[in-house]
């Protein structure tokens, strides 16, 4: 048994985080999408001009996506070398 | 002629020109020329790397053939094309540091040198390199059709002569540049994307009179267009639900895309291209969606799809703001033409040629064959779509999908699943294409099974044949650090 390379363990977990992600936007986008859309038409608001599912689902969504990806990003993520050599040395 | 709008188009493409050119003098000093005609030699920075995947990834389907959807269904293809807001951040987050770093550690420079270091298998490569050549060759044919009509429509050259003005300006800056000019100018082109549909979708709101104005005059037509379920009702939730597996999630499994996604310089270049890749995506994919649902009141009546945006442009614009707005697609086009043309080029020279032909090949012969390979499928490419045979259309059917359902899993497991071995990879591709071929036909002839689209179940079954076979044929954990203990002895 040898030990695993400790830049495995974060690229693992960033892994992991990225489909949580797309878990989580799909969710979104989908009960908004369907929740409030599946209702008859004359029932919509409108939110700037635009059907009210749409805008939770595409607009808000798109929104939270990329303040998600960014905070996650920074928060989360973990700068790590590529190559080999870079890493003996440290 | 309409040179108001010829003159911007030009302009451009000039600018690509010259990009070409750059880069091809920094190539002329190179000492790896392999890695840096095909890699860029792995040093893209965050903001190019973002946009060069959102250009390869945004085609012809995107600015010309989606918005001209979302003009006849209305909103619920608009809600359909958000679903491409994931490939943003999930391709590079999933390949991510662990694709970087075996990459390097492989000394892969093409999607196929990982699969080949990571299975060991002559077949793996063969049947890879095959299915890319056949696949991407079609893919890239199609757009080159789709790039020379957009030029027609424009100028009104002849089919012909744009094709022409189309394979020249291609070629010459793939040719001469290779990675590193196609990423920068998809990057130039990304830029202009983003602009070009921000500026068309606002004079599309002014032209209509405002978005609660449109809207109204949409519900007046038919009120189907507002909901998400399509003009005539019939566009399902699951149905489009599984376009997060086509156009979303199953995006990692496309060898131009997961090229990119070893050609970064560090950790900071991915971190920064997540957030502008998320980010560009959905900005450009809401306008451009958006701008063909808004089309309708405006330009009733139109009844081919790809000449929406065209001709949205030409009523909305002052002609030569137009020619730079409709640069726009033109960019998404030559974008991707190029990175497919790199890559299925690279398939031969790289994955076929040095492999298995002339594996000692010196490197005035590995530039000469790089060269000439890529001119000539130039060539041939602007022949077939001079007069496109009908096997042409029938293969492009199946590139983006099939492509998909074969490399997905030799990809994704490969990578974490340490007891993936050859038999599975094999497996899994094999049951990918097939069934994804079968399953075309028993949809076009009963309806879409389970009533998702045609990637869905064949990817499903490819995870099942990777997993089965990995585990039945000689089963054996993969260590994926062996490849440094033999780097590390001969040395």
């Amino acid at each position: 048994m040898q030990e695993t390379d400790w830049r495995f363990r974060v690229a693992h977990r960033e892994a992991w985080i990225g489909l949580g992600l797309a878990l989580f936007n799909f969710v979104w986008w989908f009960a908004f999408a369907y929740g409030l859309g599946s209702r008859p038409v004359e029932e919509y608001t409108y939110i700037f001009g635009l059907p009210d599912w749409f805008f939770y689902s595409c607009i808000v969504g798109f929104l939270v996506m990329a303040v998600l990806v960014t905070v996650v990003v920074n928060l989360f993520f973990v700068d790590v070398p590529f190559d080999e050599e870079q890493e003996e040395r440290r | 002629m309409n040179y108001a709008v010829l003159i911007p188009m030009i302009a451009f493409l000039l600018i690509i020109f010259f990009i070409g050119y750059w880069s091809s003098r920094k190539l002329a000093g190179s000492s790896n020329f392999i890695s840096d005609y095909f890699l860029g030699g792995r040093e893209l920075g965050g903001f190019v790397l973002a946009m060069t995947m959102v250009a390869t990834y945004g085609s012809a389907s995107s600015f010309l053939g989606g918005p001209g959807t979302a003009y006849t269904m209305g909103f619920g293809w608009v809600l359909l094309a958000m679903t491409q807001v994931v490939t943003g951040y999930f391709v590079l987050m999933i390949l991510g540091k662990k694709y970087a770093i075996m990459a390097r550690r492989y000394e892969a420079v093409t999607m196929i040198d990982f699969l080949k270091a990571r299975y060991g298998s002559t077949a793996v490569v063969l049947l890879s390199a095959f299915s890319i050549i056949v696949f991407l060759f079609s893919a890239m044919a199609a757009q080159w059709i789709g790039g020379a009509r957009l030029i027609e429509s424009l100028t009104g050259l002849s089919y012909q002569s744009a094709l022409f003005l189309f394979a020249v300006s291609v070629l010459v800056y793939v040719t001469i540049g290779g990675f590193r000019a196609v990423a920068l100018t998809d990057a130039v082109q990304g830029a202009v994307m983003l602009v070009g549909t921000l500026v068309l979708l606002i004079a599309v709101i002014i032209s209509g009179g405002g978005i609660s104005n449109i809207m109204q005059d949409l519900i007046n037509e038919n009120p189907n267009l507002v909901t998400p379920y399509g003009a005539d009702g019939n566009l399902g939730a699951a149905y489009v639900s599984s376009f997060w597996i086509l156009v979303g999630v199953g995006v990692v499994g496309l060898p131009q895309i997961a090229v990119r996604a070893m050609s970064y310089k560090n950790a900071r270049s991915m971190h920064r291209a997540l957030i502008i890749g998320t980010i560009v995506t959905g900005v450009i994919m809401l306008n451009m969606h958006l701008i063909g649902v808004f089309a309708r009141p405006i330009l009733p009546g139109i009844d081919v799809g790809d000449k929406v945006i065209p001709l949205i442009a030409l009523e909305t614009l002052p002609p030569w703001v137009a020619g730079i707005v409709l640069a726009a697609p033109m960019a998404a086009i030559m974008s991707t033409v190029d990175s497919l043309l790199l890559l299925v080029s690279s398939s031969i020279v790289k994955d076929v040629y040095l492999n298995y032909i002339k594996p000692d090949a010196s490197l005035k012969a590995i530039k000469r064959m790089s060269f000439g390979v890529t001119g000539v499928l130039g060539v041939i490419v602007f022949l077939l779509a001079l007069d496109p045979p009908d096997l042409l259309i029938f293969l492009n059917l199946f590139a983006f999908g099939g492509l998909e359902a074969a490399f997905i899993w030799p990809i994704v497991l490969g990578l974490y699943w340490k007891w993936g071995n050859k038999y599975g990879a094999i497996a899994s591709m094999a049951t990918g294409i097939i069934s994804y071929i079968a399953l075309h036909f028993y949809n076009i002839a009963n309806g879409n099974l389970f009533g998702v689209h045609t990637v869905t179940v064949p990817v499903v079954l490819s995870l099942i044949a990777f997993i089965a076979f990995s585990l039945l044929i000689e089963r054996r954990a993969y260590d994926y650090h062996a490849v440094l203990y033999r780097n590390e002895k001969q040395a």
